[in-house]
């Protein structure tokens, strides 16, 4: 190691070069003055602030270039509270950096490792306080302790089991059964398949029983996406395409990645795609997953129309809608 | 004496006669900090954190944490008459009925940003000098520590207001729960109190975002900064700063009065900020949904890189016995996450076994003089563009021309070839610049002056440099490479095997360097010039 022996030597803190407020009283007093006029300034901001609370009305809009409208009273509170801040900020350090000393101060450091002695009798002294308490010897005491504290750790994971229900087989479940009509959202109509015309897309509900009220939960599963095509247009097998009727076919609009609602359809690709993360699903091929990280087809709805010409479920969904989970079986 | 000593002299010696504390006080009030741009970064962080105490506190007092559905009849008339949550109504309320509202909204989104960005920077700060090595490994495992809560905390608190954007948000987190093995769908019904979306949510994390996490937060700055007091700050190293000491000014007047202005200069950008940059206009995106959703939503940026991550996720999930893994949520979501911010917090204690070195440091190095520990550190900020690029791929897409399916493979292929370049890369920079180092020392400076030597020849004067600027560059110490032994003292091969090997390697790695010249070195070559 001959460089070690050999550095470059340390030639010390560079001398200290005065400034002139430091020998000169006329940059002295400038300074000073100059300090008090960024705090008067900080004064005024408090000032426009206050007035700006009191005298402009909220939704007035003043024209700025580049932001455009803006809302007056946030704006001009805002600026106000900006001004106060920012010149007591500007103040303080130019205080400090033209009027308090800066002669950089050196100050010793010591390493923390305590001396060999402190340390061996630290060490003595545990071991003779823990010898007072028995904690070597009395394994009976330490081992009951030991499962006291172990099973104290249990209350509050018992204590919070009343957060929510258990989940049984709701994540399973939604609204939609057999002759369950498909109604608009928003709207609430039934629909017949007329109403759709080739290319369109609509979002639709189960219709629920007379008096029951629709939830964010029960949107939450239930929400469908219908989209019509020309029957020609499909790529299913003979189960698929008996779920469709007359072009129109029906997806859970909860994306079965991680449960957003899958928005865009494009008609010339007849792709749908979840703005979330991208995933892409063929329409044509009952929504096959062809770009994106989701692992699963969004699920059909079997449907058809009733005696009266409206649309409905012919049955249930058959497997979970959303993003999966453990107790998922396929 | 003139009335105002008198004044502080009756309260210093009320106070000591009540603590002893004279003696304390006395020197810790002129206590030296040293002086460095880049030692403001976590001033940042504290002052942002205490904006954000204020500003959120305003909100609380008109916020209402509340999922109860209500019609609204505030004076933003596109959603009159809208049926929503009360924590949505509340926050239009905030925003358009409230005096000063939206500004403090803005203010505490802004100050919620610079909170995650100056974190982010310090945390830069720290592991390119070396800062976090003994003895300041626990300071570092805060840092990491309040870095993962921050996220936590700007997600839950972004939450809040129960708009279109962040319903879908938590939507996600509710995947992410529901997706965990054997328990997830346990979790998720107990946390949202039944299924999603429920009505209990909000008013849990509200608890969470104003309580339980400001608490643990300003607990974990106490300690942070008792001990940063305590161990005193590291220096940058320059002439007459050694490890036995500490070069800067003192804490009263000029730190106190710089690092007191700096506060109020922060605090004045923080509300600049929220008064002429809107942010998060939550009436724009209506309350939320699950059956809708608003295109083109992005998450903030300390969210944007989970979600790059989760974008460009295989689409992978096992079916086996009756159950699901859903790979392309659990990798992104919480594996991958998971190794990165495990591996952060260990990476004191991996370099410290690596060098085989246990003394103290103080002095900070230059990232040149550190090139594995400053080419790591490339490699991962490498990593977090990567996956952010992809966390922003629709806008990209839309802004370059560029197809969202281009994009996507190139971050998924890029994730695993870019980073070891960068680490390659960094690697090198910074060998030659230690190799420029060397030069200048050893050669001076050049100067691009000419001068023509008495037989016609051409030279370029060289303008040697000061002392102090030969020491800054040759300071630092040499790492040699561990010696680890292949046989041990009978002669036997070492038991250590494998990992013996990994360390003598990449203790090798870590010791590549160009040597720092030396004052003979310098001398023999003054020698040979003249
Ligand atoms: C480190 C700390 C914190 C972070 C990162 C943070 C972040 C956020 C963010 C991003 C929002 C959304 C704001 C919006 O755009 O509307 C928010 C909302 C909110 N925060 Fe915080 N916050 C923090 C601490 C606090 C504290 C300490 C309080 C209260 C004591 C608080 C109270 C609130 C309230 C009431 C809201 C909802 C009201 C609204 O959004 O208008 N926050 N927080
Ligand atoms: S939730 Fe649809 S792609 Fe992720």
């Amino acid at each position: 190691m001959s460089n070690e022996i050999s550095k470059f030597s340390d030639p010390g803190l560079p001398e200290h070069i005065h400034r002139k407020s430091d020998s000169d009283p006329m940059a002295e007093k400038r300074a000073e003055q100059q300090v008090a006029i960024l705090f008067l300034i900080s004064a005024l901001g408090t000032v426009l602030t206050i007035a700006s609370y009191i005298f402009i009305k909220q939704g007035t809009f003043v024209y700025l270039p580049i932001l455009g409208d803006v809302e007056a009273s946030q704006l001009f509170l805002g600026l106000g509270l900006t001004i106060s801040l920012i010149f007591i900020g500007f103040g303080a350090v130019q205080w400090a950096r033209r009027l308090m000393p800066d002669t950089e101060v050196i100050a010793e450091r010591h390493e923390f490792r305590s001396e060999e002695i402190d340390r061996k009798e630290f060490v003595e002294t545990i071991k003779e306080r823990a010898a007072t308490a028995g904690l070597g010897r009395r394994s009976l005491i330490k081992r009951s302790l030991g499962l006291a504290l172990g099973l104290i750790g249990l209350t509050p994971l018992v204590m919070l089991r009343d957060l929510g229900p258990l989940p049984k087989k709701a994540l399973n479940e939604t609204s939609w059964k057999s002759g369950t009509r498909l109604v608009t959202d928003p709207g609430n109509r039934p629909i017949r398949p007329e109403d759709l015309e080739v290319g369109s897309v609509a979002q639709v509900l189960p219709e629920l029983p007379e008096g029951t009220e629709r939830t964010l939960e029960n949107i939450g599963t239930d929400a469908v996406l219908l989209i019509r095509l020309r029957p020609t247009e499909f790529n299913l097998d003979a189960k698929r395409l008996s779920w469709t009727h007359n072009g129109i076919i029906a997806f859970s609009k909860i994306c079965s990645h991680m449960g957003c609602a899958v928005a865009l359809y494009e008609q010339q690709t007849k792709h749908l795609l979840c703005p979330c993360h991208q995933s892409t699903f063929d329409v044509t091929r009952a929504a096959k997953v062809i770009f994106g990280p989701a692992a699963r087809p969004l699920p059909q709805l079997a449907i058809s129309v009733d005696s009266q010409g409206y649309l409905v479920a012919t049955q249930g969904f058959t497997e979970p809608i959303g993003p999966s989970f453990w107790e998922r079986s396929s | 004496m003139k009335k105002s000593e008198k004044i502080a002299g009756n309260v210093a010696n009320y106070v000591d006669e009540r603590t002893g504390a004279a003696k304390w006080l006395k020197k810790n009030l002129t206590k030296v900090f040293p002086d460095h741009w880049s030692f403001m970064l976590g001033e940042i962080c504290l002052y942002s954190f205490i904006i954000l105490l204020l500003s959120g506190t305003f909100l609380t007092f008109w916020f209402d944490p509340s999922q109860r559905e209500v019609i609204y009849n505030g004076s933003y008339a596109p959603l009159s008459h809208v049926t929503m949550s009360a924590s949505y109504a509340s926050t239009l309320h905030i925003s358009f009925d409230v005096r000063g509202g939206l500004l403090m909204r803005q203010i505490h989104h802004w100050a919620a940003l610079i909170f995650m960005a100056a974190m982010i920077a310090h945390l830069m700060r720290i592991f390119f000098t070396g800062a976090f090595r003994k003895p300041r490994e626990a300071n570092w495992l805060i840092g990491v520590g309040l870095v993962t809560l921050g996220i936590v905390e700007g997600f839950l608190g972004y939450s809040l207001p129960d708009d279109l954007l962040s319903g879908t948000g938590i939507r996600i987190a509710e995947a992410i729960l529901q997706a965990i093995p054997v328990v997830g769908s346990y979790l998720a019904f107990f946390a949202f109190g039944g299924q999603f979306p429920g009505h209990v949510f909000i008013p849990r994390i509200y608890t969470v975002h104003v309580l339980l996490l400001p608490g643990i937060f300003l607990a974990l700055i106490t300690i942070h900064l008792m001990l940063v007091w305590y161990q005193k700050h590291t220096q940058y190293p320059g002439p007459g700063r050694t490890e036995k000491n500490v070069v800067g000014y003192p804490l009263m007047p000029v730190y106190m009065a710089k690092a007191g202005g700096f506060f109020f200069i922060v605090f004045g950008v923080t509300a600049f900020l929220g008064a002429v940059a809107s942010i998060n206009p939550i009436w724009l995106y209506g309350p939320y949904t699950p059956g809708q959703i608003s295109a083109g939503s992005q998450p903030d940026f300390y969210m944007g890189w989970l979600d790059g991550l989760v974008r460009m996720a295989p689409p992978l999930e096992t079916h086996a016995f009756g159950h699901t893994i859903s790979w392309n949520i659990l990798l992104p979501g919480l594996i991958v996450p998971g190794i990165l911010f495990t591996g952060m917090a260990l990476y004191p204690f991996i370099e410290a076994w690596i060098t085989g070195d246990k003394r103290e440091h103080h002095l900070l190095d230059r990232p040149r003089n550190a090139p594995n520990r400053t080419a790591i550190g490339a490699m991962s900020l490498a990593f977090i563009l990567v996956v952010l690029i992809n966390g922003g791929n629709d806008i990209i897409a839309t802004h370059f021309h560029l197809t969202i399916n281009g994009i996507m493979w190139f971050t998924r292929i890029g994730i695993f070839v870019i980073p070891p370049l960068v680490f390659v890369a960094t690697k090198r920079i910074c060998l030659s610049l230690q190799r420029a180092d060397r030069e200048i020392v050893l050669h001076g400076r050049e100067t691009g002056r000419l001068v023509m030597l008495p037989h016609g020849e051409f030279i370029e004067v060289h303008e040697e440099l000061s002392p102090e600027k030969k020491f800054t560059l040759t300071q630092h110490e040499q790492n040699l490479p561990l010696a680890v032994p292949n046989t041990d003292s009978l002669g036997v091969r070492n038991p250590q095997g494998i990992k013996g090997k990994l360390r003598a390697r990449m203790s090798q790695a870590n010791a590549e360097q160009v040597p720092a010249p030396s004052e003979s070195e310098a001398k023999a070559l003054e020698g040979g010039h003249h």
